[in-house]
This record gives structure tokens, sequence and C-alpha cells, in this order.
């Protein structure tokens, strides 16, 4: 009989916090601009140059950490960790070794057979982020720009606690919904303001021991993490299956052709020489530090679920899938604050909303529309301003520009006509051209009345509200 | 002399340092850093149990910035002493 | 009177008073860098046009009333590892050989504010890495007081051109006796202040948590006055402490009563009879005006310099990696590949000391020494600072010669690195313990070269310091090398 292996993995995940400052000097941490625009001696490693802390750094660490049940370290400092690359322009990065901020804590995740399942995190740690690389093919070099350089990053070392892919994905998942209900990042893959580094070794089922673990980097998305999981399982089971051995590496991940490869040079040594950084003086966390940062705690998914199956008549599908995200949860709460019907701000978040994202591929994050325009536009349904179809129409322009419905709707003229001498003559008129469709309806065809509304509809180019074109054609016919 | 450097060592030490010796100079620094280690291994003498390592002399602790922003675009400063540059960015030999 | 009597001090007040012009004070000291220069080569760069064009605009503000400050116009000579916005800044290296800042360090900051004329930037070792100044790149700079002599280091060019009158005052940086001991080696007067109690923002790095900067002064008045000023709280600077700075209160005549301890091991074998006879008279004067002075026991201070070169050069090898030849300084040419780029642009860009100190210190990181070495160092550095909190609990201040030997003839010491490294025996716990410590010219030896006695004091305490070594500067009388010449 074949033997059974199990997949035991830890994740390394790089979380990008929303600070709007460097983690050591007063650049901005804004996305776009020229680069090297957003940079300064500290976060180019002039000489002479040195760090100070950001505090808010240190209090999204805090919170992460609470949120996650750690320990928080009362004393702790930041140590060197130095190599040599030119995204690093000091050439040490400031990060922490011996007393990261926070420590043994976990998040609870949900496991495909519907059980509940703690994942432990060792430790979660602040640092600062590298420069980017750019390769430059006309003249074969690299260029640096260190816009990026120094941004903050924490990054939270899970224990070997994950056996499969999906409960990576249902642990991330619940590390960025954590991460994004704090408003300590946003947490995109894609832009790389969250990133995971997969630690993945296999054993026997039963063994006690672990195998021989890889390091697998560059995991842009949920399905390269899958991906790059099932492909280095599969690649140490044939090594092992072979006779051979795992070596312990960094490997990267080629997502598009489905392979990864080892990250090895003789220039480097994996020896980071880490001491506490002279330039920086230890950070100490007093209770009531940490207590204000308790209180200031967001309410989580859990208890936002729980309320609003108490506050809002919706259902608890809808609830699930808005409180998924943080982005969805304030669009709900915002947009119902300012007085629509929960159940229609729900139907438009969960119909429209959720029907667009997928077909342009975004993320809740994307959403561009405001509370106010979504809540304007339900009002204007409400009160027959507008039909159905027709807010549709108005409720994509919206998504995609922003606009604002009342005055859109306003300058397209798409007001319904609610004149009844106006509509009744038109349907006189459609009643007038269509004698077939009069006859079959007479004859019993109650579904010929459909094409006269359509009809209808068409001649007053949609902007009629078909309750009442139903009602006055019933009335003549 | 109780320390003794190999030729492994220093090419190891100069893979970390980011130096690249002549035979000459290697040779000196086997016997250069094998008479410092001898010296500083006479701290082995103390008795050092139970002593907490002292980066800082002080206790001074918590100094924050607060997170705003303070500096603006400097980047024809900060590009000012680049050995060779491109496009507002610095340019090293290709590493991808 | 020539201007060059002048001190910083008297200067600022001669200017005031309009009796000199800070021009002309300007161009009387280029005029002795023109002469002197060339034989005792004090500095990197000299910004003649630079200097006469501040000296204007500060004549101008002093006329108006805007510069109202004890040094305002006077002419200053800065280390070259302290960042000059627009100011060739090379530490003395190399690979920083074309490096001109973008911005300018905070305690040059706060010496412009005072009105300070910016001569230019002094020769010092490589990085800071020497006692001689003789592993500069640009060439040793000479003793002013027998040029076959070094002038001391690190910040031999700083203490060679107050000595040589090629400027007023000098800043410089002490890691490990850097001001205080070519201060003792040049007859001047050098203080390193505790730490914390001026910025480092700005100092290019050598040892972090060992690097303080510090004035090199004709005397204890000028010391004191140049202290107060570039003292400041820098937010910029997570080491920066809040503290008193008036330290000019401290000038003071008296010491009765002060207590003072005299460590045996410092007067034991390896000290030059002649340096030993000067110190303790210099102590002998300190106790006929009042002082009681003693011997005592200081505990661990032959670990002082293992635990020093190792805690430094570990600091020194990760500080010095930003030099790479990728964002500034010197680049090695031809390099197709990366790590190649690195290793030549920094195997060519430092010289041979600075090698060895990077070398050392990324050893005793590496893993598998790092508790063995650095740990272990930390340690007995807790334990050296214990050693010094027991004798402050005793004694008001320590005193002890700042150098076993007076200046030693140039060549003598590279031979050997580590001959040279015994002879920060006395100065190199004080930086380990974050203490001031001051060196005041006490006589000089058999071949007519400067001893420097040396005061160390309890953390925050330099007022004790300056007052005893104002005490002892007024019963000891004038000493310059102009005195001595007879100008």
């Amino acid at each position: 009989m074949a033997k059974q292996y199990e997949t035991v993995i830890g994740l390394e995940v790089h979380v990008e916090l929303a600070t709007k400052t460097k983690i050591f000097c007063g650049c901005s941490t804004a996305f776009g601009g020229e680069p090297n625009s957003h940079t300064c001696p500290v976060c180019t490693g002039m000489p002479g140059s040195l760090p100070v802390l950001n505090k808010q750094v240190l209090e999204y660490a805090i919170a992460v950490g609470l949120a996650t049940n750690c320990d928080i370290t009362r004393n702790g400092k930041f140590d060197r960790k130095n190599y040599f690359y030119p995204d690093n322009p000091q050439n040490y990065q400031i990060s922490q070794l011996y007393l990261p901020i926070c420590r043994n804590g976990y998040v609870e995740i949900e496991t495909e057979e519907g059980g509940k399942k703690k994942v432990g995190i060792h430790e979660i740690h602040m640092e600062e982020d590298a420069g980017k690389l750019i390769h430059d093919e006309w003249e074969d070099a690299t260029l640096v720009d260190y816009n990026r350089s120094g941004v903050p990053l924490i990054e939270i070392v899970s224990e070997p606690d994950m056996r499969s892919a999906d409960e990576v994905i249902a642990y991330l998942e619940k590390l960025r919904l954590l991460i994004q209900y704090l408003g300590a990042s946003d947490c995109k893959l894609q832009e790389g303001s969250m990133r995971a580094d997969v630690n993945l070794s296999v054993r026997e089922v039963g063994a006690s021991e672990f195998g021989t673990r890889t390091e697998m980097k560059n995991l842009n998305s949920f399905k390269a993490i899958a991906r790059a999981i099932e492909g280095e399982k599969a690649r140490q089971i044939d090594l092992i299956e072979s006779g051979e051995k795992v070596v312990q590496e960094t490997r990267r991940w080629d997502d598009a052709k489905e392979t990864s490869y080892a990250m090895r040079s003789k220039e480097d040594a994996q020896d980071y020489r880490y001491f506490p950084d002279p330039d920086l003086v230890p950070v100490v966390v007093s209770e009531e530090m940490i207590e204000k940062i308790r209180e200031k705690q967001p309410e989580f998914r859990t208890e936002k679920m729980a309320r609003y199956k108490e506050e809002f008549d919706i259902p608890d599908y809808d609830i699930d899938i808005i409180t998924n995200t943080k982005r969805m949860a304030d669009l709900f709460e915002e947009t119902v604050a300012l007085g629509a019907q929960p159940k229609k701000v729900s139907n438009w978040l969960m119909g429209e909303t959720m029907r667009l994202l997928k077909e342009q591929s975004m993320d809740p994050e994307d959403i561009r529309f405001s509370p106010a325009h979504l809540a304007a536009l339900i009002a204007m349904v409400d009160k027959k301003e507008i039909n159905s179809s027709v807010a549709k129409e108005v409720f994509e322009t919206m998504f995609s520009e922003d606009i604002d419905p009342v005055q859109y709707v306003d300058e397209k003229g798409l007001k319904t006509v609610n004149d009844e001498g106006a509509l009744r003559k038109t349907i006189e008129e459609v009643v007038a051209n269509n004698p077939q469709a009069v006859e079959d309806y007479h004859n019993g065809k109650e579904k010929a009345i459909g094409a006269l509304v359509g009809q209808t509809m068409k001649a007053m180019k949609g902007k009629a509200d078909p309750t009442m074109v139903n009602q006055i054609l019933k009335e003549i016919l | 002399m109780a320390n003794v450097i190999t030729d492994e060592t220093i090419d190891y030490v100069g893979i970390l340092a980011k130096l690249e010796l002549s035979a000459e100079e290697k040779e000196q620094a086997k016997k250069d850093l094998a008479e410092m280690l001898d010296y500083i291994d006479q701290l082995g003498e103390l008795d050092t149990t139970g002593v907490e390592p002292m980066s800082h002399v002080f206790p001074v602790h918590n100094v924050f910035r607060e997170d705003v922003v303070t500096n603006g675009d400097d980047r024809d400063n900060i590009l000012k002493n680049a050995p060779e540059e491109k496009d507002g960015m610095f340019l090293v030999p290709n590493t991808f | 009177m020539n201007i060059l009597d002048y001190t910083a001090v008297e200067l600022s007040a001669a200017i005031k008073k309009g009796e000199v012009s800070v021009v002309e004070a300007t161009k009387a000291v280029l005029a002795q860098i023109e002469q002197k220069e060339a034989e005792l080569n004090c500095y990197v760069t000299l910004d003649k046009e630079g200097a006469l064009a501040q000296a204007n605009d500060i004549q101008k503000k002093i006329d108006a009333g805007e510069l109202t400050g004890p040094l305002a116009g006077v002419p200053v000579a800065i280390k070259d590892n302290m960042c000059t916005e627009g100011m060739l800044t090379t530490c003395s290296s190399k690979i920083l050989g074309n490096f001109i800042p973008t911005y300018t360090s905070e305690a040059v900051i706060n010496l412009q504010k005072a009105g300070a004329v910016i001569l230019g930037k002094t020769n010092m070792d490589e990085f800071a890495m020497g006692s001689t100044t003789e592993t500069s790149a640009f060439g040793a700079t000479k003793n002013p007081w027998n040029t076959e002599h070094v002038p001391g280091g690190s910040s031999g060019g700083s203490a060679a051109a107050v000595a040589a009158d090629e400027c007023f005052y000098a800043l410089g940086s002490d890691t490990g006796g850097s001001i205080r001991q070519p201060a003792s080696y040049c007859g001047v007067v050098g203080m390193k202040p505790t730490y914390g109690t001026v910025s480092r923002y700005g100092l290019i790095a050598y040892g972090s948590s060992l690097d303080q900067i510090g004035p090199l002064a004709k005397d204890v008045t000028d010391c004191a006055t140049i202290l107060e000023t570039i003292a400041s709280h820098d937010l910029k600077d997570s080491t920066s402490v809040e503290r008193d700075t008036d330290f000019t209160k401290a000038l003071v005549d008296d010491v009765k009563g002060m207590k003072i301890g005299i460590p045996r091991s410092y007067f034991g074998d390896g000290l030059d009879a002649d340096v030993k006879e000067k110190v303790l008279a210099a102590a002998k004067v300190l106790e006929e005006k009042g002082a009681i002075v003693e011997e005592f026991d200081l505990d661990l201070v032959e670990y002082a310099i293992p635990t020093y070169y190792t805690i430094a050069d570990a600091e020194a090898s990760s500080n010095l990696e930003r030099f790479d030849g990728v964002k500034y300084g010197f680049r090695a040419e031809d390099c197709d590949e990366l790590h190649q780029m690195y290793k030549r642009s920094r195997s060519q860009g430092f010289g041979p000391e600075v090698k060895r100190r990077i070398m050392l210190g990324s050893f005793v990181l590496s893993s598998g020494y790092y508790d063995a070495y650095y740990l272990k160092a930390l340690k007995v550095k807790a334990l050296i600072k214990k050693s010094f909190d027991e004798a402050f609990a005793k004694y008001d201040m320590i005193l002890g010669p700042c150098a076993p030997t007076t200046a030693p003839k140039l060549g003598a010491s590279l031979s050997d690195p580590m001959k040279m490294y015994l002879g920060d025996i006395y100065t190199i716990s004080v930086n380990l313990a974050g203490l001031p410590g001051i060196s005041v010219p006490c006589g000089v030896d058999k071949n007519g070269l400067p001893v420097g006695l040396q005061l160390i004091g309890d953390c925050f305490n330099e007022k004790k310091l300056i007052q005893a070594a104002y005490s002892y500067e007024q019963a000891r009388g004038k000493f310059s090398l102009r005195a001595k010449e007879g100008k």
C-alpha cells in the first residue's frame, strides 16, 4: 500500500500598515508618485541619518496582537538584520528578532468539515519594507526606487499548525478580515500590502517528527498560494519516494509556470548577524497603553453578525456576505444610517454590487461609490421617481464613476413619467397599433399583456412605472 | 595562539562583509583576526552569569514620532550623489 | 594683540566690541592656515570663499543685534565625519571621497545658529578608526608641537588645527578617546560629553552606542561654551536626552571638598614616567586647592579594551554596510555583477584598518559566535558600568592620564595595531559607560610634547569636571604652542 503523507504548513505573513508615514521617518507611504519622490536621508540610508519610531506602527502592531490573542511584549526592542541587497539601502533591515512585540497568539478558523481549529501565532514583529527593483532591459541593469523603503510592516509568524491549502486560505482570510476591521491595513495580496511566505514540509501520517521544510516566496494571490502548496507537497513527496532528501531552502514560486526554483547564491550566506539596533531605544509597553488600544478595538465580525441579526431584518446569508469584508460592512451601515431600508441596501450590495465586482475582478476594497449616493438612489426608487431597470442602469454608472444619482437622473431625463394622462394616451396608441395582442388577451392569453407592457415601456423610453402601466392597460382592455 | 583562522573562515567573513582580499591580505587578516580573538577571549575569565547584556547605558525608552508627513519630494537631492542613475532611480548591475 | 591670541570667547567679545571684525578674524586664521597647512595637513576640505562669505553675513547679523551669543563670529573647523550640506564630507576615506551631503548635522546646525564661521573639514583616522590620524586616505596630520610626531586620533586634524591656530576651536567625535587623546597629544582642551548630550544626527556612525561629538578648544572656558552651544535634545536622534546644558555656570575657581579618586591601575606598568609625573603633579595642584584626592581600586580596567573592540567593531561592521557603491560614494569600475561591485567597491574604497575592524565585527556577530563574543561583551560592559557606579558613589570624579605616553612618532603605531589598541586603555571605558571625560594640558614631557590630564565624571556631571578643570587651569596658567613659541 502506498504511504500516506501529511502536509505541515506554517505561514509568514507580511502586512503593510496603513500609516501615513514610514516607520522611521516622516516620508509619505502613499502609492504612486515619481520614483524616489517619497524618500529622505533616513529611508535611503544616507550617512549620518538616524531612525525614530512612528508611534502609530507600534499601536497597530499591538492592536493586531490583541485581536489575535497574543501576549504583548512589555519590554521590546529592534534588531538589525544584516544582508547586502540594493533594495535595502542600509544593507541592514531594522526588524525584531530577540524581543518581538507580540507572541503566543492564535486565530480560530473554520475547517472544511465545519469544525473549528486554532492556528497558533508564534510571534508578530515590526519591521521596515524594502525598496523596489526594476529591470531595465535596455541597459541590462537594475533600477532602484526607494519609495517603498521604510514602509512599515508587521510580520505575523504562525505555528506549523495548518495541514492543507484550504486551512491556509481560511487562516489568511481570517487574518485579513481582522486586520481590515482594525483599519491597520487594506491587506491586498495583488498589490503586495499583504504577502505570505509558505513554510511547508511533509511527513508520513502518524509520524511525530516534522520533515525538512522549505520556504516558498512570491505568492501573489490565494490561488497562487493554493497551487504552490499543492506543487511543493508533490515535489517533496516525489523526492522522498525516490529516496532523495528535501533540502532546507528558500524557493521562489513561478505561478505562470506553476513551478518553483531554489533561490541560492554563494554570496548569500543566510547569516544575518542580528544584533540590537543601537540607534533605537527599547519600547516599553505599559498596561495603560494596552488598555487604551483595547478600548479602541472595533467590533469584529462575530460581534457584528450578532448585532445585524438583532438590529436589521435581513437574512443570515446576507449578513454573512456583508460582514465578510470591512468595506462592505461599513458601506452597509453608513447607507442604512442615512435612512435607507436595511433589506434594500443589502439587496443592492448582494446583487448588483457583487455582480459588478465579480465582472470587473475587483475587491470590495476598490468600491468607489459613496453611501450617500446609494441611499439617494434607493430613495428615488422608493419614491417611484425611477423604476428598477432605470435604477440598475444608474447604479452601473455610479459604480464606475461615483456620480450623484439625483443629478444624473435629472440631466439624463430618466425620471418616471407619472402623468396619467400622457401615459394613458400612449397606451391607447399601443393598444390601437397592436390588435393581434389585444385579441390574444381577450381570448384568454393572459401573457399577451406582457407584450403590450413592453411596447408601452419602449414608447416611454423606459421611464414609466410598470405597475401603473399594467393597471391602465387592464382598464382599457 | 589559541584561535586559528582558516581560509574558509576568512572567505566566509569576506562574503558577510563584502570584501575581496588578495592572497597577501588574506594571510594578514587570518593573523590579525586570530590575534584579536585571542585577546578578546580573556573576557571568558569573567563570570557573567545572571548579568543582563547592556545595549543602552541609560534607561531611555519610548522615543516616538507622530504619524505626520514632514518630508516633501527631495529626490533631486537624494540622487545627487548617485554613482549611476537613470530615470530618477539608482542604477546597479542586473539583479534579475 | 594678534588676533590669533584670542580664545574663541575672547574673540567673539572683541568682535562685539568692534575691536575686530569677523572678516578680519577669518582672514587671520586663513592666513595662518596658508602658512601651516602644507606642513601639518589638518584639513581635508578648506572653504576659503565660503568662510569669507559667512563672515560678512555674520558680521551684519552681529551689527544688527541678531547674533549675540558667546561664539558669534568665531571661525571653527569641523571633523570630516559630520555632514555639512554642500560641503565634501569624506570620513577621510576613499569610499566617501566624492560625497557631498544634502543635509547638515545637528551639532553643526547649532553652531551655525550661534554664528560660527565654518572654515572647513578636518582630517581624521578613516571612519574614526585609529589613534593617530595616520589611517586617513588623505595623508597623516602632523603634530604642531613636533611634526615628526602624530597628533593623535581619530580627531587629529581638529586637535592639531586648534593647537596650530588654524581655527579658534573645532568639533571632534569620541568613540573610544578620539577627542581626549588627540587633545592630550596636541596640548589643547578636549571633552567627550555624556552619551546623548550632543545629537548624533548627521554624524557618520562608527560605533553608534559609543559615539559622541564634543569640543576641542584652547581653554576650559571655550570648551564649556562650545558644549553649551552644541548640546541639544534632538528629536531626530532617539538616543538624545533632555538634560541641563548650562555648562558655563560651572566656570568657577573652586574645588574645595571635591572628592577625586585616582585608580591605582591607571598608574601601573605601561605608563610613561614623564606622563605619570605630570598627571600626579596636576592632582597635587587640585589637592592644594582644597580637593580631597585619594587612590582607589577601579575594577575591570583591563577588560575595557577587548569589550570595546568587540562592541565597536560589531556596530561598525553594520554601520559601514551602507557604503556599497549604490547610492553615493565610490563605485569600482567595470563591475557587471552586483556582488562583485559590492566587494570591489568596498575593498578598493576602505583602507586596511577599516577592513580589519569590519571583519572582526562581522565575525563576532556571525552565527555561532554571537553569544560567545558579542553578547559576552555586552555583559562585561554592564559590569564595567557597575564598577564606575561604585566609584562615583564615593568620588565626584576620577583623575588619570589620557594616554600611556605622549604623541608617538609618525609610523610607529601602524605596524602593530594591537599596540595601538592598547593605548586606548584610559579613555575607552568612559565610552562604554557613557560617561563624560575632559582632557586638559598639564605640562610637557622631556621631548617638549604635551601631556594631558583626564578627568572622568559620572553621567550628566559635566559641570563638576568643568569646574575642576577650570580651577586647575587657573592655577596652571596659560598653556599653548603660541605661548611656548613666545608669540
